[in-house]
């Protein structure tokens, strides 16, 4: 697959993806302490985001994902870069601070469901900063 | 395509420095992801970012502060991590770290210009926004209370966004600040419900709860609800249906000002769906509610959301004169307003002596000091009964404000028989 994402957050990056089968709060269903998922309702719990390029629907709409995302790139523990089926502004921020702060750049996307629909847990993915994405299993 | 003014303009440009630039880019953002075609202003903001959950949180504070940013309207400061009149309840060495971090933000957020409240109930402040004002919240009950019982507008905006708000003065006209949005689409009949159970203040507590697990993302209209309904149970209204849903906004009808007939609640439109509250819905969801139980009772926490002065005239006449059980810990949670109010009633002296504990700007669910207690904790508020047993890890007990009382003074888990029986639910309450 290649196509041109909506980019919400620059950035460049090559790594293995992680596809989320639901949406998940990065507040409360994350720890940033060691980028794994916490919630015991998800089907990923005890998945580690570290380093991933996670693919996912959006977060749960909690106030605190900016904060713990932010708080997991910072720290080196988070997504290496995030590719969504919607424009969820809580994540786009959380990377947002972080690129500013930090000038650490992990790309967050949008893609359309069908180009998201493409991608597989394990397939490598690239993302350019201008948002050009592609995949290869 | 978001239009901007031309103050918009300068502020990306950089003209006003550097956190009201990046403030800016993040609505221009915010504006983008919610299909906003502009902006509109805001006439006051409650902001949640001022909350301590990690060191960035910190760092993003310093960088407003060092470019010199400042609120650009008036701003109230939602809970902080730690109780900074109480210092004991979470003292530095439990984690220096988190505890210097969650004071430097609360030092940061006043040096930007905010109205330092530190409370979730904001509506319970001097400030208040009137019907159709534009205005930026963070806090779900808030948001919810906003919305709903004052006809104000504001979306949910998360971490970083709330600031860069208020910072900026702005916020996109999409969501609940626009008409549209604002339309009820989910109708909740409360039906073959007893008069004398909506009296209860449990009834609105559960009744939230309801609403919030069946709203998925539409706004919900509630409709058959007495002609009587304090703000207290208005406020355990929002913060329930905040708490097991989405909720931001919800209309009852001829009571909220934007639902003062069933069409104007549905601006026109129809539902388009319809649940039915019977008693044994309700019934039902109080199980959400409560664990296992026990006898023994380790703790009681009441004020979450924030206490008001109505609820502690109800709580000290309930007290009436008795002390609580050595054994147990009362906490009540409250804003450093509304604990003025109370010393200014004398109702300080008599809580002092009954040996309640007074806890200021934070909830008792992010203090240790319910960490490590051994048996149930009883509470009047659902968000707390709902929250705790997976942040805590602790054993709760739903129940009436006379029932945290009368369990806090004999020290032991005690129930109104009255109060949860099939004759005043209406429902098999087996």
């Amino acid at each position: 697959m290649r196509a041109q994402a909506t980019v919400l957050n620059p950035g460049s990056v090559e790594a293995e993806a992680i596809v989320l089968d639901e949406e998940l709060s990065f507040w409360g269903g994350f720890d940033p302490a060691t980028g794994t998922i916490l919630d015991i309702s998800h089907p990923q719990r005890g998945a580690s985001l570290s380093g991933k390029v996670v693919v996912m629907p959006a977060s749960r709409g909690s106030a605190g994902t900016p904060g713990a995302l932010g708080e997991s790139l910072r720290i080196g523990t988070g997504p290496a870069g995030i590719v969504l089926l919607e424009r969820d502004i809580n994540i786009a921020v959380g990377a947002m601070v972080v690129a500013s702060l930090y000038d650490s750049h992990c790309p967050v996307v949008v893609v359309n469901e069908g180009d998201y629909n493409t991608i597989d847990a394990g397939d490598q993915v690239i993302i350019s900063a201008d948002g050009v994405i592609s995949t290869t299993s | 395509m978001v239009t901007l003014s031309q103050d918009d303009e300068r502020r990306l440009a950089g003209a006003d420095g550097k956190p009201s630039q990046f403030a800016m880019e993040v609505m221009v953002r915010v504006a983008e992801a919610s299909g906003a075609s502009g902006f509109t202003d805001a006439s006051m903001a409650h902001i949640g970012s001022c909350f301590y959950t990690g060191q960035v949180g910190v760092d993003f504070a310093e960088f407003l502060l060092a470019g010199g940013g400042h609120v650009a309207v008036p701003t109230m400061t939602n809970v902080s991590l730690i109780d900074a009149l109480h210092p004991e309840l979470r003292p530095e060495r439990s984690d220096p770290e988190v505890v210097r971090g969650a004071m430097r933000l609360m030092e940061i957020y006043e040096a930007l210009g905010c109205d330092v409240v530190w409370t979730c109930a904001p509506y319970q402040q001097n400030i208040r926004p009137g019907l159709g004002d534009q205005i930026v919240a963070s806090e779900s009950n808030a948001v919810a209370f906003y919305n709903s019982v004052c006809g104000a507008r504001t979306n949910k905006y998360g971490d970083f966004v709330d600031i860069c708000a208020a910072i900026t003065g702005r916020v996109p006209t999409s969501g609940l600040h626009t008409d549209e949005g604002r339309r009820g689409r989910v109708l909740f009949r409360i039906s073959n419900v007893s008069p004398d159970l909506m009296k209860e203040d449990v009834f609105h507590q559960v009744l939230g709860i309801v609403i919030g697990r069946g709203s998925g993302k539409c706004v919900p209209v509630i409709e058959g609800l007495p002609d009587v309904i304090t703000e207290d149970q208005f406020k355990a209204i929002g913060s329930s249906a905040a708490t097991a849903g989405s909720v931001a906004l919800f209309h009852v009808v001829g009571h909220t000002p934007e639902a003062a007939t069933l069409d104007e609640a549905f601006r026109g439109g129809s539902a388009e769906t319809t649940v039915e509250v019977t008693p044994d819905v309700l019934f039902d969801a109080c199980s959400l509610l409560n664990g296992t139980c026990t006898q023994r009772l380790g703790a009681v926490c009441l004020g979450t959301p924030h206490f008001s002065v109505a609820e502690f005239a109800q709580l000290v006449a309930l007290i009436d004169g008795r002390r609580v059980h050595p054994d147990v810990n009362m906490f009540v949670s409250t804003s450093r307003h509304v604990a003025s109010q109370v010393e200014r009633e004398g109702w300080q002296s008599v809580l002092d002596e009954s040996g309640v504990q007074i806890v200021l700007d934070t909830c008792t669910y992010y203090t240790p000091i319910v960490d490590g207690i051994s048996g149930t904790v009883m509470t009047n508020s659902a968000k707390w009964a709902y929250y705790a047993p997976g942040m805590l890890g602790l054993d709760v007990a739903f129940a009436s404000m006379r029932e945290c009382v009368d369990s806090a003074v004999r020290g032991e888990v005690t129930r109104d028989p009255q109060l949860w029986s099939g004759d005043l639910w209406g429902a098999n309450t087996r």
